[in-house]
């Protein structure tokens, strides 16, 4: 028998959606302003591995010589960046959706049940659940991300005034550096994350925007 | 969004809703069953019934996501399309100018920048030259005995010229602080000189009264901004008073232990650890204290004109 099951309430769709139009703005900006002082390379001995970022990626998305326009988008976006993401985790507070998006104690062996059952090692299903254990560590994690880019981004902005969360991120070049790293970390994961919602199939993105999800049957589909 | 439930379609004559038992802590409802209930009708109806009804909240939803994206999308074209207010759209401008009256309303101007030991100090990238090179194209060397820095205070008929040796004799300060460009990097440097506020004091042309400025009892006649500027007047920045007499603030004329050298403004450049660098203005020749907000090089090019730590 045909139903439709709520899965995601407005709230969340709705800073789902604001955060994927301002997150995209933050990087392009945050590029912007990192162009000024590239300094940042992965390297092995003499052996420059991966440098970020090569000449092409620069000219292909416009990037040199745009470092004023980087920070007055990226100080005006901030805004939005960390209101939505304080809204965000004040919602899931109140409506105690926490308590299917923060890891327990079971989750780090079953999300490693999950790795394997997505590269088709694990035949068997994966138990029931609103999220899965590999999607609560990914979607928790992702906000503790996020916090730490507005940590690590105020001790950059504000050096003096807020001198002591520089000294807590071991410094301002240091502040600078895991700013970075965390934006690489949302790359990552939006890799991840695009490919498991096409994986996952049109229904459970339907459900992402309009809120249910179709399902045919007793038994309820996950995505 | 108050709009009502698309899925609220409680019926006394239904059997209890089935309820997925992930729902139950997931959206605490309060408008009750989950699916749609057949009325008496075969399951092949029940079941259209169900896709007509995903159809139409496929259609609302997608419109109303699809207008806001396009919505949004217009909002940035505006933003980005809009007369540039020196350097970047006025809108943007406006973001960073309340950007600056909350941290001014927020934080203490007095916060102290952190000070490093003297054994980290380095020499610092001395990143551009402008307003220092002299018509030959090399750094200009002023003779120290011609030398002056002009001092106005409110009006240009109202001004003092110091030398250097005026300046050196007044109480030395130096600090090892953390120099840090809007570019990015950052580099610790030890610097030594006369703190502008004592200057302030000594001359008493920070304030409209006149009266020597004291800086435990700030006045309220003090003017609001301080103009600096190069001999030629090609370089160029603007002070909020409080960052200009912050007991930090160096009219500088010794790095790392030894007299400035012309790349790093020689004779006389300003050190202000609460500031961007590009407020570190070198060959520092004219001060102004004014009450109307000072041009600034780097804001009339897209900068952020308070550009404070």
């Amino acid at each position: 028998m045909a139903r439709l099951e709520r899965k995601h309430a407005l709230p969340t769709r709705l800073f789902h959606w604001i955060n994927a139009i301002v997150l995209p703005v933050m990087i392009y900006s945050g590029l912007l302003i990192y162009w000024a002082h590239d300094v940042y390379r992965i390297q092995i001995g003499n052996w420059e591995v991966v440098r970020f970022f090569p000449a092409w990626i620069y000219s292909s998305l416009h990037v040199p010589f745009r470092l004023a326009e980087g920070m007055a988008w990226h100080f005006a976006f901030m805004w939005f960046f960390a209101l939505n993401g304080i809204f965000y985790v004040a919602y899931t507070i109140v409506s105690g959706e926490w308590r299917q998006l923060v890891p327990n104690r079971d989750t780090p062996r079953e999300a490693w049940q999950v790795v394997l059952h997505d590269l088709g090692i694990r035949k068997e299903p994966l138990p029931a659940g609103k999220f899965n254990a590999a999607q609560r560590m990914a979607y928790t994690g992702v906000i503790v991300m996020g916090a730490g880019s507005l940590l690590s981004g105020l001790a950059i902005y504000k050096p003096v005034q807020l001198s002591w969360l520089t000294a807590l991120m071991g410094g301002y070049s240091l502040a600078r550096l895991w700013h970075f790293l965390l934006t690489l970390g949302y790359l990552g994961f939006f890799v991840i994350h695009i490919a498991q919602v096409v994986r996952a199939g049109w229904n459970n993105f339907r459900s992402m925007v309009i809120g249910v999800e179709y399902t045919q049957g007793e038994e309820a589909t996950h995505g | 969004m108050a709009e009502p439930d698309p899925l609220d379609r409680t019926d006394s004559s239904s059997p209890p809703p089935t309820v997925a038992p992930q729902m139950l802590s997931a959206t605490p409802s309060p408008s009750g069953p989950l699916s749609v209930e057949p009325k008496g009708r075969s399951a092949g109806e029940a079941d259209d019934q169900v896709r007509a009804q995903l159809k139409r909240m496929s259609r609302r939803g997608f419109a109303m996501a699809g207008g806001a994206a396009v919505a949004l999308g217009c909002m940035g074209w505006w933003i980005a399309s809009r007369p540039l207010a020196e350097g970047i759209p006025w809108p943007l401008r406006r973001l960073l100018e309340m950007n600056e009256r909350l941290a001014r309303a927020v934080f203490r101007p007095t916060a102290q920048a952190p000070i490093f030991a003297r054994d980290r100090a380095v020499e610092p990238r001395p990143n551009g030259n402008l307003g220092m090179l002299a018509d030959d194209g090399l750094y200009r060397a002023p003779d120290p005995r011609e030398w002056r820095l002009r001092i106005e205070g409110g009006e240009a008929d109202r001004y003092r010229e110091l030398t250097l040796d005026e300046l050196r004799q007044m109480p030395r300060a130096e600090h090892t602080t953390e120099l840090k460009c809007i570019e990015g990097w950052s580099a610790v440097v030890h610097w030594a000189g006369v703190r502008l506020v004592d200057v302030a004091a000594e001359t008493g042309l920070a304030s409209r009264s006149g009266m020597p400025f004291d800086a435990h009892r700030p006045s309220t006649s003090l003017y609001e901004y301080v103009g600096m500027a190069t001999e030629d007047g090609e370089y160029y920045v603007g002070l909020d008073t409080p960052s200009a007499l912050h007991d930090q603030t160096l009219l500088c004329y010794e790095m790392n232990g030894e007299p400035l050298t012309p790349e790093h403004g020689a004779p006389l450049r300003l050190v202000i650890p609460v500031k961007y660098g590009i407020k570190n203005i070198k060959q520092l020749a004219s001060i102004r204290f004014t009450d109307t907000r000072p041009a600034d090089y780097w804001a009339e090019r897209g900068y952020d004109w308070f550009a404070g730590h």
